[in-house]
């Protein structure tokens, strides 16, 4: 290990408790997670915790030294604000690590009720630079910031050297193209955001069509994507459907592709990165445990030899095997995507 | 109620801005919007090009509002807002909570600033948090609904005047991306500023060819232009104080005369908006008001 570099929390996903389990047991550092509600942004049926749940998982993964993050990441509307405090005192009376938050006053409320309650202020908060992190430590002093996964490696690097915040970056998983928090697609088509609801594209709104050779995803009858037998048919998320602009059909937006920062990970553990994010509390336990321990091998390798560090292709191709499309971008940390 | 323009969203060249900012001097506007939101290399104007179409327009009795950058990355972009931040002549629009601890920071600042639409303020204890750093105005983020906003009017809560998106496409999501030179096979940082060809942004059809989003550089709109012309009764019941409208490239004065008129006689003749877009360009909408999709329309003008 060389003294120069520090080495980041791995934190990872779980939408179950088996999720936790197997995060916790393949080398997560920390696991984040969300109650049962639209309190967060993975606000999907069948997914989280109840209170009985959530302090099973807090119990598991604090009995082998694991941190836990309770993520309460949506906006809530002023009929709502009483009840995302209830969740913010249950994130605390649980023995939550931190609370993962985007709306200011729902920091503001745990910053005066749970004083000792670290706070990270969520990538659902849109701070894309150092003076908007800079308001939420002023206030509310939060220890961490999630990072849009809009910035270019540069770009997080001058975050980190402007503010005295920890920083965390998306790791692996399903690429959120767009800033988040700053995203209306999904309401626009069916009346839920992120933002207000924790869902994109949600489920219900998918209807699949079949006609002849040809299948059709629509979200709330607006036609994201038709499929070609032999073609896989992706999950119709709008900002990864294909559309016609000035005549030409063509993932207008984004490919289905995930995020993986393994060949820029000695890059990023230079900057001085507090923790790598691995997205997708929607995902299967087995997926969950197969990504942790690849990137538990990948930040230990690097940590012992950034110099020479180089993703092994048994990694690469695992990854890519989980990933959506079965394949993968460096995304918006390499100037390119841009 | 009084009528806003909001900031202007499209990529024009310098002439065409400032002939544009010149008829508005005659429209029947209370409040102008100016400056940059969507991309910091747009350059037609820079902000001293900016201040004089404020200083003109205020003398004419507009009421002049510089608007800032929603996503904010790069030092240049910190160094532009210092700037607009540091004017003491005209309130700012904040889009970004950069913005909003600049101006709360500032000793020696006087006017309130307007919590722009761009900042997630959901509730009325967020609106508070504003009000302490000196927001005098809040714009409603797009997906807030009526619901919400009665809510929040039924409260004890801080004088602050409302202004809601009335008129135009809705701008839904920024990205670091640019769509509009992905459209043109373009890297962003080459993007030889491809988006000025597209004055009213450039139309995305699903695979049936229906309308459905603008691609505008890094932001993303919706086709339909959310229009809530019927609701003006509606709006200034639940006191609402500004109704925004975005820039058009075209009809800008009937529009505004539409709504003008609307407020003062207390409705709306929504058959008037009925020339100034076709079903094939989107046509309207303004189920985001009334909790429903975005994109649906319920009491909106259809089009033939």
């Amino acid at each position: 290990m060389t003294a120069s570099i520090k080495i980041p929390q791995l934190v990872a996903p779980a939408g179950s408790l088996q999720a936790l389990k197997a995060a916790v047991d393949n080398g997560a550092d920390c696991v984040y997670m969300g109650f049962r509600d639209g309190t967060n942004a993975r606000n999907f049926p069948g997914l989280n915790f109840s209170e009985k749940e959530a302090l099973q998982a807090i119990n598991y993964a604090h009995d082998r030294k694991v941190k836990v993050y309770v993520a309460l990441n949506t906006y809530p509307k002023p009929d709502q604000w009483h009840k995302w405090c209830r969740a913010v005192d249950q994130a605390s009376d649980l023995g939550g690590d931190a609370m993962i938050t985007a709306d200011a006053s729902l920091m503001a409320y745990a910053h005066q009720n749970h004083p000792d309650l670290r706070l990270h202020l969520s990538v659902q908060g849109s701070a894309t630079n150092h003076l908007a992190i800079d308001y939420y430590a002023r206030h509310f002093n939060i220890q961490r910031a999630v990072l849009p996964r809009v910035l270019s490696v540069p770009q997080v690097a001058r975050v980190i050297k402007s503010t005295a915040v920890e920083i965390e970056v998306f790791g692996y998983g399903s690429l959120c193209i767009m800033v988040e928090g700053r995203c209306a697609l999904s309401s626009y088509v069916t009346g839920k955001s992120p933002n207000a609801a924790g869902v994109c594209s949600p489920a219900e709104f998918v209807r699949w069509e079949q006609q002849g050779p040809v299948t059709r995803s629509h979200l709330n009858n607006v036609l994201i994507d038709e499929y070609l037998e032999g073609e896989k048919a992706g999950y119709p998320t709008i900002c990864k459907g294909r559309y016609r602009v000035n005549d030409a059909l063509y993932y207008a937006l984004e490919e289905p592709v995930s995020l993986n920062v393994l060949e820029i990970l000695p890059e990023l553990m230079q900057l001085g990165i507090a923790a790598i994010k691995v997205e997708g509390r929607q995902r299967s336990p087995a997926y969950v445990g197969e990504v942790t321990r690849i990137l538990r091998q990948a930040i230990d390798a690097c940590a012992r030899r950034p110099d020479g560090f180089r993703p092994a292709s048994e990694w690469m191709s695992a990854l890519n095997r989980l990933s959506e499309g079965q394949c993968h971008t460096l995304g918006a940390y390499h100037r390119s995507w841009q | 109620m009084k009528l806003a323009l909001g900031p202007l969203l499209y990529h024009w060249d310098a002439d065409r801005i400032r002939e544009f900012y010149a008829a508005v001097a005659d429209m029947p506007v209370d409040i102008v919007y100016l400056g940059e939101v969507v991309c910091s290399k747009r350059r037609s104007l820079q902000l001293n090009d900016w201040l004089r179409i404020a200083d003109s327009l205020a003398e004419r009795g507009k009421e002049v509002v510089l608007s800032s950058l929603a996503l904010i990355e790069s030092g240049a972009e910190l160094g532009t807002l210092k700037r607009i931040c540091a004017n003491n002549l005209y309130r700012v629009e904040a889009n970004d909570m950069a913005a909003v601890n600049l101006l709360e920071t500032q000793q020696d600042r006087t006017l309130p600033f307007v919590a722009g639409p761009h900042l997630n303020i959901y509730n009325l204890e967020t609106l508070k948090l504003m009000r302490e750093a000196g927001a005098g105005r809040w714009v409603m983020p797009v997906e807030l609904d009526k619901q919400s906003l009665e809510a929040i009017q039924q409260t004890e809560h801080p004088s602050m005047e409302i202004e809601v998106f009335a008129y135009g496409r809705l701008p839904l999501a920024f990205s670091a991306r640019c769509y509009t030179a992905r459209a043109h096979d373009l890297p962003k940082d080459q993007c030889g500023y491809c988006c000025i060809q597209d004055p009213h942004g450039l139309m995305l059809r699903t695979r049936d060819e229906e309308p459905f989003l603008v691609l505008n550089g890094i932001q993303t709109q919706s086709a339909r232009l959310c229009n809530l012309a019927a609701h003006v009764p509606e709006l200034s019941d639940l006191g609402v104080d500004i109704l925004r409208i975005s820039p058009q490239q075209s009809h800008m004065h009937e529009i505004l005369d539409c709504f003008h008129q609307g407020i003062v006689e207390g409705q709306c003749r929504i058959e008037d908006f009925s020339s100034f877009v076709n079903e094939d360009e989107g046509g309207y909408c303004d189920g985001y008001w009334l909790g429903r999709a975005g994109m649906e329309r319920i009491d909106a003008l259809v089009l033939d």
